[in-house]
């Protein structure tokens, strides 16, 4: 039981950080994206083109090589490349890029002629960043961190099997090395109601925020 | 000098093989609280050209003189302060989704630094005047098209403009809600005496507002009168295309097919619209009248009509009848020589 808790806490961890550090980022890079593409508001296509690719080349390689690549970086920030703090190096890493792209999307789902109608309203285009841009792009916003969330906690249990512990380390253990299905399927039903709970709260939290359709009177 | 004076103002897209000139050495000049019209089909380049109007998109080149200023001359920072004597409404509202009315209608006074007492006091005033007080909370998709237009009309009204862009304002709308804006917009150039630029393909719309119209074809102006004059004489090809669109709904050759004589268009000012000159030259002249089509337009100026008449021939009475109907102050324009076309 103990070993669930810890091993529950670590995924969290490596999760909830890598999470954040990859929003904090990608989210940034992504509205760059959408202002310095050619047909933005502060068009810059060398340097979107830059980023472009960075962004497809980090996002063509498997997790598990990139992993092994940045182990040298985990060790300059962490002190060590294994571990469950040094594993939210590489998930982090990961995550940027894809978090960068989905919010790119997001962001250009707001309509051009509501960017119009802020700018024609006297905005800087830093004011129509977080006046508009993000504020309307909120719900495609929330689904893309959902979605993001999903996807480390998958890279997190192959993490976890190559030394940053966590609920796959256990998989692993339990159930590759000691052949006991009991405690896999444990960790498996945990791994699945982390999931579901992120899946579920990300799509209540999303549809709290859309005003695309009329809402229910109260 | 006009509130707004624009000088061979061009813009290029680069084609895959050519340039598209959208706005092409086009200049105009709107006075202070006149309703001016930029109408055309769509494609004329209207749209483009609104938005270099308040430089949302850099001309390529030309001059937007703007309360004594060039615009296109300006730093953003000027821009910026300009764009807010400059209300714009737009053909789908362009509202903001997930503000509510009230949001929307304040978000011009919270750009301009506002406290929040000011900012209640002037939605309040304007989503009144707009009739939408008890939608303040509201959002966006809960409004019908005419209610959504109307909240754009009052936050481009937020900041006091002097100027109010209308780029197709009312082409989304059912007859009913544009009826509803059009009198809308009235009701501001009356109140407020701000000068209007009204694009539009709707010559129902030109015709319930505008003062002055020019006519847009390929990017340029082609035509440029008082609606009044535009409907009596309609000179350029492009600009009886509009009109005919709303006029006359029967093609030129169907005319010509149906008459053996010419074919005139006579055009009637407001003073000679209820006079009965039809039957005035039939009886003076002694000569067959045979009335093709006909409609009278109630434009701000007054009502003005048309009639497209055919002569029973080419005679020495015909050609008395239409030099009476011209010294009585009826506009003629041969549309036919009867079986040939002259549009």
């Amino acid at each position: 039981m103990h070993d669930f808790l810890k091993a529950t806490g670590e995924t969290l961890l490596m999760v909830g950080a890598s999470s954040l550090f990859s929003v904090l980022v990608g989210l940034p890079l992504g509205v760059l994206l959408v202002l310095t593409r050619p047909e933005g508001l502060l068009p810059k296509p060398p340097f979107y083109r830059v980023i472009d690719v960075i962004i497809n080349v980090l996002r063509s390689l498997p997790f598990i090589i990139l992993m092994i690549v940045v182990f040298p970086l985990s060790r300059l920030l962490i002190g060590r490349a294994t571990g469950t703090v040094a594993t939210i190096v590489p998930l982090a890493v990961a995550a940027i890029p894809f978090v960068a792209r989905i919010m790119e999307q997001s962001l250009l789902e707001v309509d051009g002629g509501v960017l119009d109608a802020g700018l024609a309203c006297g905005a800087r285009v830093g004011q129509l960043v977080f006046t508009v841009l993000i504020p309307e792009a909120l719900p495609a916003l929330v689904n893309g961190v959902t979605i993001t969330v999903i996807n480390i906690v998958g890279n997190s249990a192959l993490a976890g099997a190559i030394g940053g512990g966590g609920l796959g380390d256990l998989a692993v253990r339990y159930g590759l090395y000691r052949r006991d299905p009991v405690k896999l399927l444990v960790a498996v039903v945990i791994t699945i109601i982390l999931v579901q709970l992120v899946q579920f709260g990300g799509r209540a939290l999303e549809n709290s925020l859309r005003r695309d359709a009329p809402q229910a009177s109260l | 000098m006009g509130i707004l004076t624009v000088k061979n103002l061009s813009k290029s897209f680069p084609l895959e093989e050519t340039t598209l000139k959208a706005v092409d050495e086009v200049s105009f000049s709107v006075k202070e609280g006149e309703i001016y019209g930029l109408i055309g089909l769509s494609g004329a380049g209207k749209s483009t050209l609104v938005r270099c109007l308040n430089l949302l998109m850099r001309p390529d080149g030309g001059e937007v003189w703007f309360d004594g200023i060039d615009l296109v001359k300006q730093p953003e920072e000027v821009l910026r302060e300009k764009r807010r004597e400059m209300g714009i409404i737009f053909q789908h509202f362009n509202l903001f989704m997930r503000k509510t009315v009230f949001d929307n209608v304040g978000y011009p006074l919270r750009l301009a630094g506002r406290n929040k007492q000011e900012i209640k006091a002037r939605v309040d005033e304007l989503l009144d005047y707009i009739g939408l007080t008890s939608h303040a909370a509201s959002y966006p998709a809960e409004l019908s098209g005419g209610q959504k237009q109307r909240v754009a009309i009052a936050r481009a009204l937020a900041l006091n403009p002097r100027l109010l862009l209308s780029d197709e304002a009312t082409s989304a709308l059912d007859p009913v809600n544009t009826e509803l804006v059009i009198s809308m917009l009235r009701r501001v150039v009356e109140d407020l005496g701000i000068a209007v630029v009204l694009i539009t393909h709707q010559m129902e719309v030109a015709k319930a507002l505008c003062d002055r119209v020019a006519v847009m074809e390929d990017g340029k102006i082609v035509e440029e009168n008082t609606m009044e004059a535009l409907f009596l004489q309609p000179k350029e090809p492009a600009t009886r295309k509009i009109v005919r669109g709303f006029d006359e709904d029967i093609p030129l050759d169907h005319f010509a097919a149906l008459a053996a004589g010419p074919v005139y268009r006579l055009g009637f000012r407001t003073d000679t619209v209820m006079r009965p000159l039809i039957s005035d030259i039939s009886r003076r002249f002694d000569i067959g009248v045979n009335i093709l089509a006909g409609n009278i337009n109630a434009l701000v100026s007054g009502d003005v009509g048309y009639l497209v008449v055919s002569f029973d021939a080419e005679s020495e009475a015909a050609s008395s009848a239409i030099r009476f109907l011209q010294e009585s102050g009826v506009e003629i324009l041969k549309l036919t020589n009867g079986g040939d076309i002259h549009a």
